[in-house]
């Protein structure tokens, strides 16, 4: 086995483990955390189903961020789509055989790519652009842009200017998963984009990439509009009505 | 008016998006609180105003630490945000000072450097690539200037892609701020009246009284009908909690004035408490938990004592927001409850009508039942504009539907005026534009930062009143109204035009007259 391998194969490894236990620890801290008072950005649902909807309709559809600002809205939600897109066509380096959905969706996968990289260019040409959206930005805000423009043009190159061999990179993917490593291939673009997509993982759980589980959590979206109708308490907040505190002197 | 020491904006029809103007909101700055003052309400102080106590950078991360431990909102809000920007041109604090630091996210940004630096991996060993920066003495100065340049109006949050209120991040500075001996003069010294004398003037009890039968004398005069306004009344069915300025401060009594008549006309017992004699509850604008909850307790124990069967919030914002929202949780004013603490209150309490209730739920009520009668004309002088209340348009609702806060006000209105007209949209509703005093800002050594907060509200007014002549501002907020009574001169309309929902009801609504 090439020392290559070796290396990409330990480097998946590491990833995986900081990005699935970081977010795990993170989502954990996020649910164990209480919500105190009754804070939904009204008008807000009375019931779980209209929660439920509203939520979907932020995740779908960027609700919000569609009032607020048309441009970002094209270009994060174009983004957004293209990504997801990207991530069902890479599936199928990851089974045998390919499940069917993930073989429907190869069409629209391709060009994904490219709206993806056109969305994040919009997204990036804002913080030059905009003066206050330049006051906002640090360092890493254009380094994670930096990173997923350099995923997504590795990747188009090996698909559209220099192909890599597909097989042998499957076939890595799927030693992986089941701890039997097979040899990756050693062509330049291919382990820039992987060296990339590790990057990625790693940095998920430790930066702003955390919006993506902390929208499910955001009280002002996710609460109902119950407050009159059930009694809603903290743990922490217990105590108060059993001590002396139920007096206001 | 004395000749302002700023320049005010002038109106140019559109709401403009200003350029950023570094530093042009950083001379803006309210008094401090003294250590007397930040002590009654349970916070130390240093030896001046303002001067922080020994130890107060641990303390600060400390407090920052079990804050994040306790709410969710701030523990979400610190990490989620993407600099997406969509915030940034949302604020009327940032529309009318251009100052980059009033932008919702860059508020933010004061305490989310913080919480990097000291509670990420990547903040503390990378602090320069991700912003993240140690607290220092002038970032403390920062967080007070610009969490006290914050109404907690909530608009930003409609807005991010994330519900991102900044108004929790405020609330969470200020506390933090409060930890650390640098309150806030105005807020605290108010919070402080409020737990010693139950209410947010200081007025006590006989003072109350008295003032209340000049307020009765004064409708005998002008309407020729005996209305009470009772004080204390044991087995009411009903118990009116207002903002204290109804009872002494114009436009506010004129609001007063409507509510006793229309529980006379609709022949409802109720009563006010010298006991709880404040439905505002500034314990919300400083964040703090406790002392939100021992303001509260004052009507808890007031329905108690005095055995009656609904609540009615009277006209404002902030304490309607804490009254729909939380008292349910605080004390126990609402339904489901299945603990000791709150079923000895909500066994009192009827099940047939919600609490608490808001006095224009309660005047529409009886306004479709029939129960009270209008000549419309005589409010024919008026023509009217409503301005959505932060707090009750993006904090709590009315009725049973949501945006019901939108519609009832609305219905109250027009059914006691004949001339009504909407402001624009995009000021109105869930995006309305705060008075630009709410939050705590009310006061005069802020008064800078209330005029140019009150230029998108300025702007969409100035619109209706070209396009139709409006000349009353109706509102449901004891801030709103001292607010635009203060700001709208600056702006070039007359103070006159500021007044409450409950007036314009004073004004159209049909008393009999008892047989002698
Ligand atoms: C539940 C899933 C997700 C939701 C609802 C979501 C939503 C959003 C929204 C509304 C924005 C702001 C608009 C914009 O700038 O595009 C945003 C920004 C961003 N998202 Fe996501 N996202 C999700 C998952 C992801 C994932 C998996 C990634 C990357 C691997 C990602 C990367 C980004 C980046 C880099 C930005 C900032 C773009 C900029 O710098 O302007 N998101 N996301
Ligand atoms: S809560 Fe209101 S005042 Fe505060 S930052 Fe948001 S928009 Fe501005
Ligand atoms: S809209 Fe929300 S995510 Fe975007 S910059 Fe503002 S606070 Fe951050």
């Amino acid at each position: 086995m090439s020392f290559l391998t070796v290396l990409y194969a330990c480097v998946f490894y590491a990833a995986t483990v900081i990005f699935v236990g970081g977010l795990v620890a993170k989502i954990r801290c996020y649910a164990r955390t209480p919500a105190p008072l009754k804070i939904p950005t009204t008008p807000a649902p009375t019931t779980t189903g209209g929660v439920v909807l509203r939520m979907a309709r932020e995740v779908a559809l960027f609700e919000s961020l569609f009032k607020s600002n048309k441009w970002i809205w094209l270009f994060g939600w174009l983004f957004h789509v293209s990504l997801l897109l990207v991530i069902v066509r890479h599936l199928r380096y990851f089974t045998e055989p390919v499940w069917f959905w993930v073989a429907m969706a190869q069409p629209f996968g391709t060009y994904a790519g490219f709206a993806m990289v056109a969305g994040l260019g919009g997204l990036w040409a804002r913080r030059f652009l905009v003066d206050r959206v330049r006051y906002i930005s640090t360092p890493s805000d254009h380094l994670i842009l930096l990173l997923l423009i350099g995923i997504g043009t590795s990747g188009l190159g090996m698909r559209f200017v220099n192909h890599t061999d597909i097989v042998g990179v499957k076939n890595f993917f799927l030693g992986l998963m089941t701890f039997n490593l097979q040899p990756l291939p050693s062509d330049p673009a291919l382990l820039v984009h992987l060296s990339l997509v590790a990057l990625l993982m790693v940095i998920f759980p430790i930066s702003k990439l955390l919006h993506a589980p902390g929208v499910f959590f955001s009280p002002t979206r996710n609460q109902t509009d119950d407050s009159r109708e059930r009694r809603h308490l903290a743990p922490w907040a217990v105590k108060f009505d059993a001590a002396s505190g139920s007096k206001s002197e | 008016m004395a000749a302002p020491q700023f320049e005010v904006p002038k109106l140019t029809g559109n709401i403009e998006v200003p350029a950023v103007k570094e530093g042009a909101a950083a001379h803006i700055k309210s008094f401090p609180a003294n250590a007397g003052i930040q002590e009654i309400i349970g916070f130390p102080g240093g030896s001046e105003p303002g001067e922080l106590i020994d130890g107060w950078h641990d303390k600060a991360i400390a407090k920052m630490g079990d804050l994040l431990g306790r709410y969710r909102s701030l523990r979400v809000f610190m990490d989620a945000c993407v600099h997406c920007g969509a915030c940034t041109d949302k604020c009327h604090y940032f529309i009318g000072t251009g100052d980059p630091k009033n932008m919702p996210v860059a508020r933010q940004e004061l305490m989310r450097s913080v919480y990097r630096r000291h509670f990420t991996f990547a903040g503390k060993y990378f602090p320069s690539l991700v912003g993240a920066k140690d607290l220092t003495k002038e970032l403390v100065e920062d967080w007070y200037k610009y969490y006290y340049q914050c109404s907690e109006c909530r608009r930003c949050s409609v807005f991010c892609p994330y519900g991102i209120d900044t108004a929790e991040v405020t609330m969470a500075g200020r506390e933090i701020l409060d930890t650390i001996g640098y309150g806030q003069k105005y807020t605290n010294e108010i919070m402080g009246k409020l737990h010693k004398i139950g209410n947010n003037l200081g007025l006590p009890g006989p003072a109350l009284q008295d003032t209340l039968e000049g307020l009765e004398e004064d409708i005998l005069d002008a309407t020729g009908v005996a209305v009470k306004l009772p004080l204390d009344v044991k087995g009411a069915e009903v118990l009116l909690i207002t903002p204290s300025a109804d009872f002494f401060a114009e436009p506010h009594v004129e609001s007063l004035m409507g509510y006793g008549k229309v529980f006379h006309a609709s022949g409802t017992s109720w009563t006010l408490s010298s006991k709880a004699s404040e439905a505002g509850n500034f314990g919300m604008f400083i964040g703090s938990y406790e002392n939100t909850r021992r303001a509260a307790m004052r009507i808890r124990e007031a329905a108690l004592e005095l055995g009656v069967k609904r609540i009615v919030v009277g006209e404002c914002g902030h304490a309607w927001r804490v009254a729909y929202s939380f008292w349910n949780t605080l004390i126990g004013v609402g339904a489901g409850g299945t603990d000791p603490f709150s079923i000895e209150l909500q066994k009192q309490l009827d099940p047939r009508y919600p609490a608490p209730q808001h006095i224009c739920e309660f005047t529409n009520d009886l306004i479709k039942q029939g129960k009270l009668k209008f000549d419309k004309s005589l409010n024919d002088h008026r023509v009217v504009t409503f301005h959505d209340s932060c707090n009750v348009a993006r904090g709590s609702r009315m009725g049973d539907i949501p945006g019901g806060q939108f519609i009832i006000p609305r219905e109250v209105i027009k059914a006691v005026v004949n001339n009504y007209y909407d402001m624009a949209e995009e000021t109105i509703g869930e995006s309305t534009f705060c008075c630009g005093g709410g939050g705590g800002i009310l006061t005069d050594d802020l008064l800078e930062i209330r005029v140019k907060g009150a230029l998108p509200r300025m702007e969409a007014l100035n619109n209706v009143v070209q396009d139709h002549k409006v000349n009353f501002l109706a509102l449901i907020c004891a801030i709103c109204k001292a607010q635009f009574n203060k700001v709208v001169p600056f702006y070039g309309f007359d103070m006159s035009m500021v007044g409450g929902v409950h007036q314009l009801v004073s004004t159209a609504i049909l008393l009999e007259k008892e047989e002698e």
